[in-house]
């Protein structure tokens, strides 16, 4: 029997506020272990959690950045278990009234485009941290996460294979970046991704029963894993036997997923609307304030390179992978008047010195007026395009203008038509056999000439220059 | 006794949840006492609520905001000091497998 794969999402970002969602301690990562704790965030009784606005207006910036539904009115409810990265028995999140419902996002996959429904997207708290110790029957906790703002945002269960999965996730990691909500750090931890895969036999309409897989920590594990779950319920299912509704693991080393331990039990959190925080009310002019701030979204930006500086739709996907790299190429594009030629040396040369470097963009030694000057040189014909390769990457290595360098490593390219003519006269009268011979009709010698002007001029003429003026002297 | 509104089962389940435990005795006790008092709490369904939106909360009140700004933090060591156990600074727990 042939199966179709269901597989939906669930995502949980960081957002990049400086402070705690419902206290003042702050949220970055990697202080010392309970130096960013306070009574709010560690449960302490008597203590009232008080909401940071700046988290209601970055689920706000995702929620339209994905074509949600924004509601007017949401609140927040209590999870409850027990886990001692939990300090209050309970996390704060959302429950029955979301803020945002009913979205969507598009990826362009081999088939055409197709589009992703968002279920929704909901505001929560984080855990702490545990660190198991391996010798001793002992755990250690830091809080210093607990209570960091998290948005969840649930997809619907629209995608059908692993490729998709990734596909969907790159989308909207890119989007909450572009967004400036989310560094994005899939190592760190602060843009997570958890799977609901199931099988149901093609053409049904009903779903399976369905596993969620956990720990995958990048864009590749979470395709290896949603892959081998896929291939597991096939086998399980084509030996007769049923998926067990569990959450299992993603073992990196072995490329399995495993059963989790421990939690036996199935959830039963027992939500209720959290009593300490009032209604969250957003109306249409907080809604359109916040989205006259958004920036342009990925998808618009690279319409728009194509559509107004003619570039492919595969450069201006490399183009605008992210803002900064778009922001970077534009500034050349604006400095140079030469879109089509910047990218090829944004793509080519600079993003290659980058990659080799493992560097991001705003890291990038030349700076975009620099790339821009140099784009003039070899349109002004100072400088070849052989040259500028050797410009740009002592631009890199140094930092230093293109002027600067052309200057300090003689390479001006000879565009002085007196002086060159001068040499291939030169030239001309010291070869009178291959003269005959071009003159006879056997043009090939036409390379021996230049070969010769390049080798005079130590490769610094311009090679159309070069070749207008032989041409012309040759004829006699 | 009248109708009932929760079972032993369901009682013995939320203990389980809530990580306590309870003997035979008290668990018939407590699915008494619950009972009484939510078979008291069904007065309120003789309240005509027709056309009145539920609500969450008992104040009026929405948006209570704060902004984004860094407050004091307490020092770790006063964050720990009714732990039972810590070492460099964290919070020490009996094993927690995953
Ligand atoms: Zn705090």
């Amino acid at each position: 029997m042939e199966f179709e794969p269901v597989i939906g999402l669930e995502i949980h970002a960081q957002l990049l506020t400086d402070t705690k969602i419902f206290c003042g301690c702050s949220a970055k990562f990697g202080a010392a272990p309970n130096t960013h704790t306070c009574p709010i965030c560690l449960g302490m009784p008597g203590v009232l959690p008080v909401l940071n606005r700046k988290v209601v207006e970055y689920m706000i910036r995702m929620a339209l950045a994905t074509h949600c539904r924004i509601n007017t009115e949401c609140n927040f409810a209590r999870k409850n278990y027990f886990y001692p990265d939990l300090p209050k028995g309970y996390q704060i999140s959302q429950y029955a009234h979301p803020p945002a419902e009913h979205g969507w996002i598009e990826l362009e996959i081999n088939s055409g485009k197709k589009r992703i429904g968002i279920t929704r997207i909901h505001m929560e708290e984080d855990a702490g941290k545990l660190m198991h110790d391996e010798r001793n029957p002992v755990s250690l906790v830091d809080l210093n996460r607990t209570g960091v703002p998290l948005i969840e945002i649930v997809s619907e269960p629209d995608i059908r294979s692993a490729e998709e999965a990734a596909a969907y996730l790159r989308r909207l990691h890119e989007t909450i970046v572009y967004v400036g909500i989310c560094d994005g750090n899939m190592e760190e931890g602060s843009f997570r991704c958890d799977a609901n895969v199931s099988l149901r036999p093609k053409g049904a309409e009903k779903f399976g029963t369905r596993t969620e897989l956990k720990n995958m920590n990048s864009f590749r594990n979470v395709q290896r894993a949603v892959e081998y779950e896929i291939k597991r319920q096939q086998y399980v299912l084509e030996s007769g036997g049923v998926v067990a509704q569990e959450t299992r693991l993603w073992d990196d080393t072995a490329g399995v997923t495993q059963p989790m331990r421990g939690k036996e039990e199935a959830h039963d959190y027992r939500y209720f609307p959290d009593p300490d925080l009032v209604p969250v009310v957003i109306d249409e002019a907080w809604i359109d304030e916040i989205r006259g701030s958004l920036p342009e979204l990925p998808l618009e930006k690279r319409e728009r390179f194509m559509r107004d500086y003619l570039i492919s739709s595969y450069d201006a996907g490399v183009l605008t992978v992210s803002r900064a790299l778009a922001d970077y190429y534009e500034e050349v594009v604006r400095l140079s008047d030469q879109p089509k030629i910047a990218a090829n040396w944004v793509m080519g040369d600079v993003l290659r010195f980058l990659n080799e470097e493992k560097k991001d963009v705003r890291e990038c030694p030349i700076a975009p007026a620099s790339l821009a000057a140099m784009i003039r040189l070899i349109q002004g014909g100072t400088i070849s395009g052989k040259m500028a390769k050797e410009v740009v990457e002592a631009m890199y290595k140094t930092g230093k203008p293109p002027e600067e360098i052309v200057k300090e490593q003689g390479l001006v390219q000879i565009t002085d038509e007196v002086a060159l003519a001068r040499t291939l006269a030169e030239i001309i009268g010291k070869n009178p056999a291959q003269v005959e011979q071009y003159r006879a009709g056997k043009e090939k010698v036409f390379g021996f000439f230049v070969g010769q002007a390049m080798k005079a001029t130590q490769g610094k003429a311009n090679p159309q220059l070069i070749n207008d003026l032989l041409k012309k002297m040759l004829a006699g | 006794m009248e109708k009932m509104r929760i079972s032993k089962e369901e009682v013995a389940h939320v203990a389980h949840l809530a990580r306590l435990e309870f003997g035979a005795e008290e668990v018939e006790k407590f699915t008494t006492q619950l009972n009484d008092i939510l078979l008291y709490m069904d007065k309120l369904g003789e309240v005509d609520t027709v056309g009145v939106e539920p609500v969450t909360h008992a104040i009026a009140r929405k948006n209570a905001f704060r902004d984004d700004k860094v407050g004091v933090s307490l020092p770790p060591e006063v964050s720990l000091a009714n732990a039972p156990g810590g070492r460099g600074g964290c919070f020490l727990v009996p094993k927690v497998i995953e």
